[in-house]
């Protein structure tokens, strides 16, 4: 509470010179004049009793993202499952099944039935719960509300309503949309971090009326009364239209008086205003759009084989009732035997065409086998354990925020093995938005030791790389006429560079277990600890760290239990300055209004002194200024104008005399902008006395016009006075990448993967962190299309839209054109020229183009943006896209892509919620992908497969049998093995295929990345395959049943004599479908944990054993099945050998295709299956290593892309090298 | 306040985190087996070998098997007369003398078999139309629901009721050898299990063939349904439309070419729908009745293995592929940049 006290009586207004300043001259601005639809809303302020009567009662801030509630869950679930034809079918079936004319009983249609739709349902009811879980949690967040007479309590968020005066206190959430009235700086100012709105990490500055700043304070609320007329809820984050009528007057409402939902205040101790928007009439919830559900592209596809099956249904059924119906009208009336007609017309010969419409039905329900009703129950049972895995994976569990992964919906994880682009957020995704100082040069000099992430990462790869004698690179550094250089010259000159690399890691690893300053990661000995004195220029270093503890905006806050100071910097650079320069002994202790403090320490003091600096002016940053100044005047009168900037735009204003160090400083800038950090230039500049005052004159001039060219003149002056300036050096902080981005990013790109990024940030960030997760790097073309705001022309919109798309068609010409096949392309784009790109006419060319670029990444954007450039990657290519972000502005995305995946563990929970999986940092997307994606991709691709498989194989025996019946609808099997044919002895195993298969380990799949294509190029569920597995079914079919029926023709089956009735041809039949599918899937799978083996024989055992239990059940039930297997069966040896025989037949074809198809045309995963088998893995570790580094040659960014480049480098100098060198270091080796 | 929140935090933190176990970490110890070409030829000489031995066995068990079949559906019918009529008929005598041939020596026993064809006893209307509960239950007589439309007779059940037991075969058949009478038992020609459990042997014939139509065989009502093997043979459905049922077993050798007469009650009417019947006498062994197909199935499908087998080495030898090979993965194969 004391902090705030101090910090009030700073007017925070004065430091900007664009931004905050307005006029004080109010009245020229009227209330706006708006009317009529749209525009309708009133918010009586301090009154929300009146918002509980219509026509004002707005809707609660009660929020609900869930699909269903109690009362609608049943009726609507249930229409979500019976949206699904196969269950639309069964349902029928399971009706008609009532009737006479079904086939089988009624209990074997509707249990089935009822189980599975029961099973889904409640998955359905448990991932809603969750949902409405989470909602609540939001809801019952607290915040301070008036409760009148100036009294202010803690309520929960649902309990709000329009026109409550709420407190949000700093680093709290804002609970709805509210009108800023005032806040603890006296000017009405505060700080707003609007990250889960639109992902941009500054803080934002909003501003209260002048008529409300009064208002600060509880007590002052008491009588507190306004209207607010205002635009209705709507989803624009960026306008915001009404009025406030407060005492008789009108004052306009503007965007930046408006706090909105979901974005947090920062840096302000409190601040008070009124609630307008609330619940989902917020813009934030305004923006959200209804989850939409998913279905992967593999259940779509099984879609269509469902249609085909049920057309062959259709088809067998129509030939059954036709084939029944000739029988009817010609052969019925001589069978005396089966007294037809009855009297029900299902066997009338008089009217077959009835007959044969009752056999219809009768037909499809039989034949129902075909289409597997414990398809979609499987499948559901498998991606929900798969999912557990996901969910249990340890090696995607965050130590940091505790939180695991978590799959949260499960009907996708096959898609996360089909992925091909991946659109990425910036802020909190890719990067932590943690700035560290790193590096800087100063006057030509370049300090700073330790290497950034990309340069950790590169040494390593290096290191791995050259650590045996690298063939390649051999013959590189060894020319044919092998006896000049031996191995040794070779290997030695190798280890020396890799001893060198290995320096860098071990440094990098000892400092990380140092406790480390929070942006701060410099390293250098000459300027630390005051060693600095010791340099040359040293008059320049001191400048240097003047400028970084001098020039910036921030504010001071001690921290009472350390004594050192931390910073509220508007963006986490200025913050990170302000570290270094107290870390290098120039500690910014205060500021107030006209001065600046600095605690310099000198190694030759024991106290620091501490220095004011009167600040003059501050001509403060701009994107599109792209530098800030301050210009100060120190103890000793001089005036000092300091300037920090974009190095482009500095340079462009030094002075002759200014340009020394320029060769060198632009060097170290490359350099550092090669391994992805952030640089920016300082300079300098001493002004005379008279020369600032007649410009700070015209300076207060135009501070004070009025008018629209007042920026415009404020610019014109300030880039008066920031020339003729001197340059110093140049700062290097790292945007720190999240834990393992780089690499991660480098392994999806070894996967084929693509990746966009999507942000909300300036385009000079986004390319930053382009190069520092290698998305970008130096050698690559950048194409970068940004609408050219100069054009004047008449038709402003034509002309910008005419300018992108020339843009669009000369970049897509230069692609065409490019003969390297090396070359790389990196789309560039900001969010105004998106805006064009993505419309209808354009959106195709921009694709395109997008698509043959190697990287892409979008600046600007806004959420909106982001979901549509989403759809257009994902309807454009047709291909499975993958969203990834953190905030609620990626939220569109998320819900937009094919599959969206949300960080967890930071606070803003929206992305989460709106995701499919959730995990809690980047580098865990390659295990998702890689390891989880491509097993459950395959698994599901093959059980699914196999499914079809048993179900064809088993429902044509049945079809087969109807003919030598007379298509009277009989089937050869009891009703009890029909039903346990599909939910027990045939579920299990498939199930384990679809939980447990491993085609190769993790371990593999994060070697092998490309092995990830086999999903992309869906080779393991195109229709290929799918007709193979089909006629296997066919096959497996036709073998059994006419082997089993030629075997048990009219012949005795056994040695006393008795021939072979319906249960037994039946029951020996099925005995041969159980054997033969069940050895089919042990075939199939190429992974046996005891599990399998258990659910595979433990089937055939289990139908065994339930032939012998229900066999000795009292004939009552098992009919004439009674005791068929130790009566009957068991001791007939054509029994056992007709299973045998049968089984045996059935696998021969696929086993063969294996067999074959591994030894003469294997695929990748066969081959390395047969490494790892024979352990060569193990003992030819070099081939090994070269097949990885093999496997991911095709990327085009990423570090290996990058490391490369740098290899070929090095490769290029050791030849130089050797060339000169080469005699003399065979004669130093021996 | 802070500090218990932190702790409540943390201890809430590790209660999050997945336990580690070998399954959760889909890590359990697993065999994968894999096709290398020694293991594809093993298999496949291995079915080969174990087969065609299997095959031969049961085709000489086959061959051992002596059979006489005989139709006598046309010829035991006057030729001059109408078919159905004749059969119909109450006054017409049916009688018809057969003498059969014995090939080789038939072992005792001889099984004797009436084969029927084109009767489509597995039709559903017919498979359904039967009562288990009544058979085995005289308590039960009067569940006849499923029997229609051979429920009742005068509104009294029928025992047994439904289609089944309506068309009873009744042929008969009597046998001699040079004037001797061969004696026939019909003992123990139906399952134990339905003799002693589905057929109670406090049921008897009730309201039997009374009806309007008079389908197949009668029943003695002085003997109970488990003793009327006959009807527990005919009772069991045939799988086929065409299919043999026990008639009765012969005790005593039939030597070789030797004459049988066979004297045979020709009272069933196949003639309606077509049908043919056969007599059959039978011998049997291991494997049943004749059944060369089976023997026949091991043969081909293990001289198939044996064939793969050979070709799969062939091929081997031709174009031979070191197993974990690498540079037969796809990017040696299709260097990038092709």
């Amino acid at each position: 509470m004391a902090r705030g006290r101090i910090r009030a009586k700073l007017r925070r207004s004065n430091l900007y010179t664009f931004a905050c300043l307005r006029p004080t001259t109010q009245e020229t601005e009227g209330p706006h004049q708006f009317q009529g639809p749209g525009y309708s809303r009133m918010v009586y302020c301090n009154q929300p009793h009146v918002h509980e009567k219509k026509p004002l009662r707005y809707r609660s801030n009660y929020i609900s993202t869930t699909k269903y509630n109690i009362v609608t869950f049943l009726p609507k679930a249930i229409f979500e499952q019976f949206r699904r034809v196969a269950n639309l079918y069964f349902l029928l079936a399971a009706i008609l099944s009532l009737t006479p004319v079904a086939p089988f009983s009624a209990v074997s249609m509707i249990a089935p039935l009822a189980f599975v739709v029961g099973l889904s349902m409640a998955k359905e009811a448990l991932e809603d719960w969750r949902r409405f879980m989470q909602d609540m949690k939001v809801n019952l967040r607290k915040t301070s509300v008036h409760k009148g007479d100036g009294v202010f309590g803690y309520r929960s968020w649902r309990k709000l309503r329009v026109g409550d005066i709420v407190k949000v206190e700093k680093d709290k959430f804002f609970p709805a949309d509210i009108l800023l009235l005032s806040s603890s700086y006296e000017d009405g100012i505060c700080y707003v971090e609007t990250m889960n709105l639109d992902g941009e990490t500054n803080l934002k500055v909003k501003r209260a009326l002048e008529a409300t700043l009064a208002f600060d304070e509880d007590l002052s609320f008491k009588d507190f009364t306004a209207t607010i007329r205002c635009e209705d809820p709507n989803p624009n984050l960026y306008t915001f239209v009404g009025n406030l009528e407060y005492d008789r007057q009108v004052y306009p409402l503007d965007p930046s008086q408006i706090l909105l939902r979901d974005s947090k205040l920062r840096n302000t101790a409190y601040v008070y205003g009124v609630v307008i928007f609330t619940g989902h009439d917020s813009k934030v919830m305004q923006n959200a759009t209804k989850s939409p559900s998913k279905r992967s592209k593999i259940e779509k596809q099984m879609d269509k084989i469902i249609y085909i099956l049920f057309t062959l249904l259709v088809l067998i059924s129509l030939i059954s009732s036709i084939g029944f119906a000739i029988k009817v009208k010609y052969q019925l009336p001589n069978w005396w035997y089966l007294q037809a007609p009855d009297s029900q017309n299902f066997y009338n010969p008089l009217r077959p065409e009835l007959s044969g419409t009752f056999h219809l039905v009768t037909a499809l329900i039989l034949y129902g086998y075909l289409i597997p009703i414990s398809l979609y129950v499987s499948i559901e049972v498998v991606k929900v354990l798969q999912a557990l895995f996901i969910n249990k994976d340890i090696n995607m569990y965050d130590e940091e925020t505790g939180t695991p992964a978590q799959a949260r919906t499960s009907n996708l994880n096959e898609e996360l093995g089909q992925v091909d682009t991946i659109l990425s957020d910036k802020t909190g995704t890719l990067t932590c938005n943690q700035m560290d100082f790193l590096k800087c040069s100063i006057a030509g000099t370049s300090y700073g030791k330790k290497a950034s992430d990309v340069e950790v990462a590169a040494a390593k790869q290096m290191a791995m790389d050259l650590e045996g004698p690298d063939p390649e690179l051999a013959n590189v550094v060894t020319p044919k006429n092998h006896t000049t250089l031996p191995w040794e010259t070779n290997g030695q000159e190798l280890r020396a560079s890799e001893i060198e690399l290995e320096a860098v890691i071990t440094s990098k690893d000892e400092t990380d277990r140092k406790p480390a300053i929070k942006g701060f990661s410099f390293e250098d000995d000459h300027l630390m600890d005051g060693n600095w004195l010791k340099e040359p220029n040293t008059d320049f270093i001191l400048l240097f760290f003047r400028i970084l503890s001098l020039c910036h905006t921030a504010i001071p806050e001690l921290n009472e239990e350390t004594g050192t100071f931390t910073y509220e910097a508007e963006s986490p650079d200025e913050g990170a300055f302000l570290v270094a320069a107290r870390e290098f002994g120039f500690e910014f202790c205060k500021r107030t209004q006209s001065s600046v403090f600095v605690r310099e320490r000198y190694p030759s003091f024991d106290k620091p002194v501490e220095r004011e600096f009167k600040v003059l002016n501050l001509l403060d940053f701009t994107s599109k200024r792209k530098r800030m100044s301050v210009i100060l005047r120190d103890e000793n009168g001089h005036i000092l104008l300091l300037c920090k900037g974009a190095d482009s735009i500095i340079f462009d204003r030094l002075s002759k005399n200014g340009k020394m160090f320029i060769e060198s400083t632009t060097k170290h800038l490359n350099e550092y902008g090669e391994v992805g950090l952030r640089t920016l230039a300082l300079a300098y500049r001493k002004l005379d006395e008279a020369e600032y005052t007649a410009w700070n004159e015209e300076f207060c001039k135009a501070k004070t016009s009025i008018g629209g060219d007042r920026e415009g003149m404020l610019e014109r002056v300030s880039d008066m006075m920031e020339r003729e300036l001197i340059l110093v050096g140049a700062t290097a902080v790292e945007d720190k990448l999240q834990k393992g981005v780089p690499q991660c990013i480098d392994k999806l790109a070894q996967a084929g993967l693509k990746l966009w990024v999507l942000t909300g940030d300036k385009m000079e960030t986004a390319i930053n962190i382009g190069f520092a997760c290698s998305l970008l790097r130096q050698g690559m073309k950048q194409i970068c299309i940004a609408a050219n705001a100069d054009s004047l022309a008449q038709d402003p919109k034509k002309a910008v839209k005419d300018s992108i798309s020339m843009q669009i068609a000369n970049a897509s010409q230069m692609i065409k054109l490019e003969k390297d096949p090396h070359a790389a392309f990196a789309l560039i784009i900001d969010g105004k020229s998106l805006t064009y790109a993505l419309e209808d006419d354009m959106k195709y060319q921009f694709l395109n183009l997008a698509v043959d670029c190697a990287s892409v990444i979008c600046c600007r954007v806004s959420p909106k943006q982001k979901a549509l450039v989403t759809r257009l990657v994902k309807e454009g290519t047709g291909k499975t896209t993958l969203a990834i972000g953190d905030g609620a502005n990626d939220v569109g995305m998320i819900q937009e892509a094919d599959i969206g995946v949300g960080i967890s563990g930071v606070e803003g929970m929206q992305a989460v919620m709106a995701s499919d999986f959730s995990i809690a940092q980047f580098r865990f997307l390659e295990r998702l992908l890689v390891i989880h994606g491509h097993w459950c991709y395959k698994r599901i691709a093959q059980m699914i497969c196999y499914f079809f498989y048993k179900n064809i194989a088993f429902g044509l025996t049945l079809f087969y049998f109807e003919a030598f019946t007379g298509f009277s609808g009989q089937s050869v099997y009891d009703d009890w093995y029909m039903i346990l044919f599909n939910v027990v002895l045939t579920s299990l195993p498939v199930i384990s295929l679809g939980v447990f298969e491993q085609d190769v380990s993790s371990e593999v799949c994060l070697q092998f990345p490309a092995l990830y294509q086999q999903g992309p190029k869906n080779l393991f569920f195109d229709w290929y395959r799918i007709f193979g597995w089909m006629g296997n079914g066919l096959y497996t079919s036709l073998i059994i049943f006419f082997l089993n029926v030629i075997i048990f023709y009219d012949q005795a089956f056994r040695a006393g004599g008795q021939t072979a009735d319906m249960s037994a041809v039946g029951t020996t039949m099925f005995t041969c479908i159980i054997w033969a599918v069940n050895c089919q899937i042990a075939l199939t799978m190429s992974h046996f944990t005891w599990i399998q083996h258990f659910l595979v024989w433990g089937s055939v055992v289990t139908w065994y054993v339930f032939l012998f239990i229900y066999g000795e059940m009292s004939p009552v039930f098992s009919g004439n099945a009674y005791k068929i297997l130790v009566e009957a069966l068991a001791p007939a040896p054509i029994y056992w050998s007709t299973t045998l025989i049968v089984t045996v037949a059935c696998n021969l074809p696929y086993l063969t295709h294996i067999a074959f198809q591994r030894c003469f045309n294997p695929m990748d995963h066969h081959v390395i299956q047969e490494i790892k088998y024979y352990g060569k893995d193990v003992e030819d570790r070099h081939m090994w290593r070269r097949e990885r580094s093999k496997a991911r040659q095709k990327t085009k960014i990423g570090f290996t892309a990058r490391v490369d480049a740098r290899i070929r480098q090095l490769k290029g100098k050791l030849q130089k090298k050797y060339s000169t060198l080469g005699g003399r270091s065979t004669l130093a080796s021996s | 306040m802070s500090s218990g929140e932190g702790s409540s935090q943390s201890s809430s933190k590790k209660s999050r985190q997945p336990k580690y176990s070998r399954f959760t970490q889909q890590e359990l110890p697993a065999c994968k087996p894999i096709l290398t070409p020694g293991l594809v030829v093993t298999t496949f000489i291995l079915v080969g070998v174990i087969f065609i031995p299997i095959g031969l066995l049961s085709l000489s068990a086959s061959e051992r098997v002596v059979e006489i079949v005989d139709r006598y559906d046309e010829d035991c019918i006057p030729s001059d007369q109408e078919k159905t009529a004749f059969i119909q008929s109450d006054k017409t005598n049916k009688t018809c003398v057969r003498s059969l041939t014995v090939p080789k020596k038939m072992q005792h026993p001889v099984y004797i078999y009436y084969q029927l064809d084109n009767f489509y006893q597995n039709h559903r209307r017919y498979v359904k139309s039967r009562s288990d509960k009544q058979l085995r239950n005289p308590e039960n007589e009067d569940l006849t629901s499923p029997c229609e439309p051979e429920a009742r007779v005068d509104n009294k059940p029928i025992v047994p009721c439904g289609l089944v037991a309506w068309s009873l075969f009744n042929d008969t058949y009597g046998f001699s050898v040079g004037g001797m009478n061969l004696s026939v038992n019909k003992k123990d020609i139906a399952w134990d299990s339905d003799k002693n459990y589905k057929f109670g042997s406090k049921v008897y014939p009730k309201n039997f063939q009374q009806g309007s139509l008079i389908g197949g065989g009668k029943l003695d009502e002085k003997i109970p349904l488990s003793e009327q093997e006959d009807l527990l043979v005919w009772m069991r459905t045939a799988a086929l439309p065409s299919f043999r049922k026990l008639y009765g077993r012969i005790e005593q050798d039939l030597e070789a070419n030797e004459m049988i007469t066979v004297v045979i009650q020709n009272n069933y009417n196949a003639y309606a729908f077509g049908g043919k019947k056969k007599l059959v006498l039978s011998t049997t062994t291991w494997i049943g009745g004749k059944n060369s197909f089976l023997g026949l199935g091991y043969i081909t499908i293990g001289g198939l293995c044996l064939f793969i087998a050979t070709t799969f080495i062939v091929m081997y030898l031709i174009k031979p592929r070191p197993y974990g090979d690498p540079s037969y993965l796809s990017w040696n194969r299709n260097p990038p940049g092709n």
